[in-house]
């Protein structure tokens, strides 16, 4: 559509965000609920349990949920105030349709009507332009039955290839890395495995902010004698007290891993059965890692060579281990290969598929590990099948009664995608749980391609920032008002309850999707009655796929409190039947049996051997420069959440960390003349942005940072390059060369706006 | 009912990461209406991420009490120090300056003093108080003192602290280390990035007496200070 319908500051007035306060029977806790709901925090990946007090069709509060035995009650700040999204000030309880007549850019329209037009517009679209020029895009944050559904309405429904997800800003390299080293991607062990190791090297993740709960494990492993590795450009909260923190330059991670896997190969710091008995590729890695000398390493890394000598000899000599990493060495264009670095150090090492030794990523988003398995990436299909593979998409074709043929092909990733509205190959676009206007790189180019559909259809909860260009909007579901399941961050599959119905015209998400389908007349396939039903549809797609949920049940998961896929039906080896498979906590364990490997080891390749790959080093796209001297990272601040649609809209966590700032370090800030509390511009060749600075000495000196979660004239994403990894497509937001200054005057932003908006 | 004799209330400022959990979910305990009664604060952002929880301390024979003139301090028969009494508090603010520990906060809207109650709603009935059941960390700790000694061998709870000549025994528990830590703290990646690093923190000596006036020639008690 053309631009946003009305002046922002009026669609702010009328939709947010605004803060929702804790009043009434929020704030009286001495209100005794209706009951208690065991369910899970709709945040991040490592999805805490917990109860949400509901009272008259209001979730009121929340009560921990001890017995879960992840988190056994503890709860971040967003988990402790996620239940104030509800009954909010800005929830969409109507469809809206834009309206450049209304003050605030948007009227109200009757549900049904609302679906009639979509319906319409997609079949004037596809009658004109063909299947192809509609695209989907989904989230991480659905649960895993939204995202088999919306796989399979992109496909059956709409025919067309072109589906991604906002996991492709997240879990992709590391997705990416785990299939080529491992034929498998989820992490190998349950992290209380993790209690007992020798070692722990975190590797770009501030688990502090971002996943706070593993924080309890790496201190409670410490108080058992693991020894504690941080590899970050800035000290956060949890490499404050680690026993080795590595201050590596932004980008330069590859060679990081490199040189000290050349340093455990120099000082026979590797295990040569496991390398010789249960892998391929070692020489070629050992071939590459020769030219990482410790100088050249210290070097282009920033990481002293006593600190890197260090991090060696305890990986290189420990007897069992753990390495996670996330997003600080994932969203680069060089992701996957910094993750494969990752992978070889523990290949070398041989400490993976045992009790106390492990390696995963840490899954940022609610379904990061589940919403990116069963379809609703453009390359894949149920059952973390191929799409280009004829057997696989013979099989999915069979699940969903439809020809093979008629199955699309793979589509492109969630930013081409945008780079195909652009092209004008793409007119129409249908977006659930994805803000890509805030958490897109280079967002201005994003928001020139959403003036350039011919039509948009949003479903959201509250009118996030993309849905402004929206010419529909349908009002979906929040989490607490629909069951289903989600896999955290350990592989773990769990179950999601309902607590409340949706309100006003809001419908659960599925439902929205399957009226769309009824609309355009192809309801064949869309006409589940409830989210059980899409489950045990989704069993049958997942089974014999590597991602193997067929012996899972709703029942099973609430029995066990959880269940670790793959959970069979039929055992992989005899093809028997079994009605009670526990799921596999631990993967590749010895003598481990699995449908890929057939017995020939515990990978999931056919000679059952984990792949070394070269991990090449290659300096980021748009590396600072001499005009862009300084590096720019970005990230996230503990009590916000991705793009903030949700919460910027509960006040006590704006109330934590109001507003973005330009976090940097004494020396620079001195270099610039700016002390802490300026107002600062950031410039880089794509925009300009203008905070308040944060000057701290917990940052390197040739770097700042600035949180992401924030819309508009704050959004960091004015600046990220849209630089991606050749494989993963993640966009390499944590670093680009940037320039810095002490701002001329306050931004305009700063007089109207509030913090959140 | 009492709050159970051998469930104690541990904290670990070492573990803290400051992420607001505790204060966050303080103002959801029904006593506390909707305010936080914990105190968490940057020793000093610009240096460091380091952060301290602080929650009463429940003293054996709490200051705030012994100041208060019109006797609206309680400590429960169970060690529990409770919020001033409404019908009592004349909001006069002694306890919030009495206080060693910096705990009690006078609400001048409402005219009273509230504290951290250990949650007594919670707490006397069994369960834990709401900031040590969150805490991500664990920084803050509820549980017995089985629990905590196979938990952290690497501290070990103390609860007496001397202020000049005051010395204080409390209900809740401080973790100190048992050895001092091998390294300091990481708080200026410029030091992480050098190859000889300078430390800049600081190591505190431990000094038991009050020192004697040092008088020119004589030992310096400080002189083992690095800074």
């Amino acid at each position: 559509m053309a631009d946003v319908p009305a002046d922002p500051i009026r669609i702010i007035e009328r939709f947010g965000p605004h803060l929702s306060p804790m009043t009434g029977v929020r704030l009286s806790t001495s209100v005794e609920p209706d009951r208690l709901v065991k369910t899970h925090c709709c945040f991040c990946g490592q999805q805490c349990g917990i109860q949400l007090k509901v009272l008259d069709n209001q979730v009121i509060g929340f009560e921990p949920w001890e017995d879960f035995p992840f988190n056994r009650g503890m709860l971040c700040p967003k988990g402790v105030k996620r239940y104030l999204q509800g009954s909010h000030p800005d929830r969409l309880t109507t469809a809206l349709r834009r309206d450049t007549s209304s003050p605030t850019g948007f009227s109200s329209l009757p549900y049904v009507e609302a679906i009639g037009r979509v319906a319409r517009e997609i079949s004037r679209i596809q009658q004109t332009h063909g299947a192809d020029a509609i695209a989907v895009l989904g989230g991480a944050s659905l649960t895993t039955e939204k995202t088999y559904l919306l796989g399979k309405f992109a496909r059956v429904c709409l025919k067309t290839p072109f589906i991604d997800y906002n996991g492709r800003l997240c879990m992709v390299s590391a997705g990416a890395a785990n299939k080529k080293a491992f034929g498998i991607d989820r992490t190998t062990n349950p992290w209380s495995d993790m209690v007992g190791s020798d070692v722990i090297w975190v590797a770009g993740s501030n688990v502090a902010e971002c996943s706070p709960i593993t924080t309890n494990y790496i201190w409670q492993a410490r108080e058992q004698g693991a020894k504690v590795i941080v590899q970050d450009p800035r000290i956060t909260p949890i490499a404050r007290t680690c026993d080795l923190y590595l201050p590596v330059k932004p980008g330069r991670d590859a060679a990081l891993f490199a040189g000290v896997l050349q340093i455990m190969i120099e000082r026979d710091w590797i295990d040569h059965a496991f390398i010789r008995d249960s892998t391929t590729g070692f020489e070629q890695v050992a071939d590459y890692c020769r030219q990482w000398t410790l100088a050249r390493t210290a070097d282009v890394t920033g990481v002293p060579q006593r600190a890197l000598m260090q991090a060696a000899e305890w990986w290189g000599t420990a007897k069992t281990s753990f390495l996670f990493h996330a997003r600080g060495i994932e969203h680069h264009s060089n992701g996957v290969q910094n993750s494969l670095g990752t992978i070889n150090l523990v290949l070398a090492s041989g400490r993976i598929g045992k009790p106390k030794s492990g390696y995963g990523t840490i899954v940022g988003q609610a379904n990061g590990q589940g919403g990116r398995e069963h379809g609703q990436k453009c390359d894949q299909l149920p059952g973390w099948r191929d799409i280009s593979n004829p057997d696989h998409r013979k099989y999915i074709a069979g699940v969903w009664g439809i020809d093979e043929q008629e199955l699309p092909g793979p589509g492109v990733d969630a930013y081409e995608l945008f780079r195909k509205i652009d092209r004008g190959e793409i007119k129409g676009l249908l977006s659930i749980c994805f803000n890509p206007k805030v958490s897109l790189p280079d967002n201005s180019f994003i928001t020139r391609c959403l003036q350039k559909l011919e039509f948009f259809v949003a479903i959201d909860f509250f009118l996030n920032d993309t849905a402004w260009h929206a010419d529909i909007v349908l009002p979906g579901s929040l989490q607490e008002e629909d069951e289903g399941t989600v896999t955290q961050v350990e592989g773990r599959i769990i179950k999601i309850n309902k607590a409340v119905e949706c309100p006003g015209e809001a419908r659960q998400d599925w439902r929205i999707i399957q009226d769309i389908a009824q609309a355009l007349g192809r309801a064949r396939g869309f006409t589940f009655t409830e989210p059980r039903q899409i489950f045990e549809e989704l069993r049958v797609a997942s089974k014999g796929g590597v991602a193997d949920y067929s012996g899972v049940t709703y029942e099973k998961i609430t029995q066990q409190l959880g269940v670790f896929w793959p959970c069979y039906s039929e055992d992989p080896k005899t093809g028997a039947p079994i009605a009670d498979h526990p799921g596999t906590p631990r993967l590749f364990e010895r003598g481990s049996y699995n449908p890929v490997a057939k017995g020939n080891g515990p990978f999931y390749f056919p000679d059952g051997r984990a792949r070394f790959n070269v991990a090449e080093y290659r300096p980021p796209v748009d590396d600072a420069n001499d005009d862009y001297p300084i590096y720019l990272t970005t990230g996230r601040v503990v009590s916000q959440f991705l793009s903030g649609t949700q919460t910027r809209r509960i006040g006590p966590l704006v109330r934590q960390y109001a507003e973005p700032r330009i976090e940097m370090h004494p020396r620079l800030a001195g270099k610039l003349g700016i002390s802490d509390g300026d107002w600062t511009t950031a410039e880089t060749p794509r925009g300009t942005i203008t905070l308040r600075a944060q000057v701290v000495t917990t940052i390197r000196p040739d770097t700042i940072f600035i949180a992401y979660h924030w819309a508009g004239r704050k959004s960091a994403n004015q600046l990220t390059v849209a630089a991606q990894d050749p494989i993963s497509k993640i966009p390499q937001y944590k670093v680009c060369g940037c320039r810095v200054r002490k701002a001329d005057a306050a931004p305009e932003y700063a007089a109207v706006l509030e913090p959140q908006q | 009912m009492p709050k159970p004799d051998y469930l104690h209330f541990f904290i670990d400022p070492n573990r803290c990461i400051g992420c607001q959990a505790c204060v966050q979910a303080c103002t959801e305990c029904d006593t506390h209406r909707g305010e936080s009664m914990i105190h968490l604060e940057y020793v000093s952002r610009a240096e460091s991420v380091q952060t301290v929880p602080v929650v009463c301390m429940h003293c054996d024979q709490p200051t705030c009490a012994e100041v208060c003139p019109a006797d609206a301090i309680k400590r429960t028969g169970d060690g529990v120090v409770q919020s001033a009494r409404k019908p009592r508090c004349i909001a006069c603010g002694n306890c919030v300056i009495a206080c060693p520990f910096g705990v009690p906060e006078l609400y001048e809207d409402r005219k009273i003093m509230m504290k951290c109650d250990m949650c007594y709603d919670r707490s006397s009935v069994g369960k834990k108080p709401m900031c040590a059941t969150v805490c991500p960390s664990q920084a803050l700790f509820f549980g017995t003192r089985e629990q905590i000694e196979q938990l952290r061998p690497l501290s070990s709870p103390i609860n007496t602290f001397q202020f000049g000549q005051q010395t204080i025994t409390t209900r809740v528990q401080m973790m100190v280390p048992r050895a001092l830590a091998n390294r300091a703290p990481y708080v200026d990646v410029v030091s992480a990035m050098s190859e000889h690093p300078q430390s800049r923190a600081i190591a505190f000596k431990v000094v038991t007496d009050a020192p004697e006036k040092a008088t020119s020639g004589e030992l310096d008690p400080y002189a083992g200070i690095e800074v």
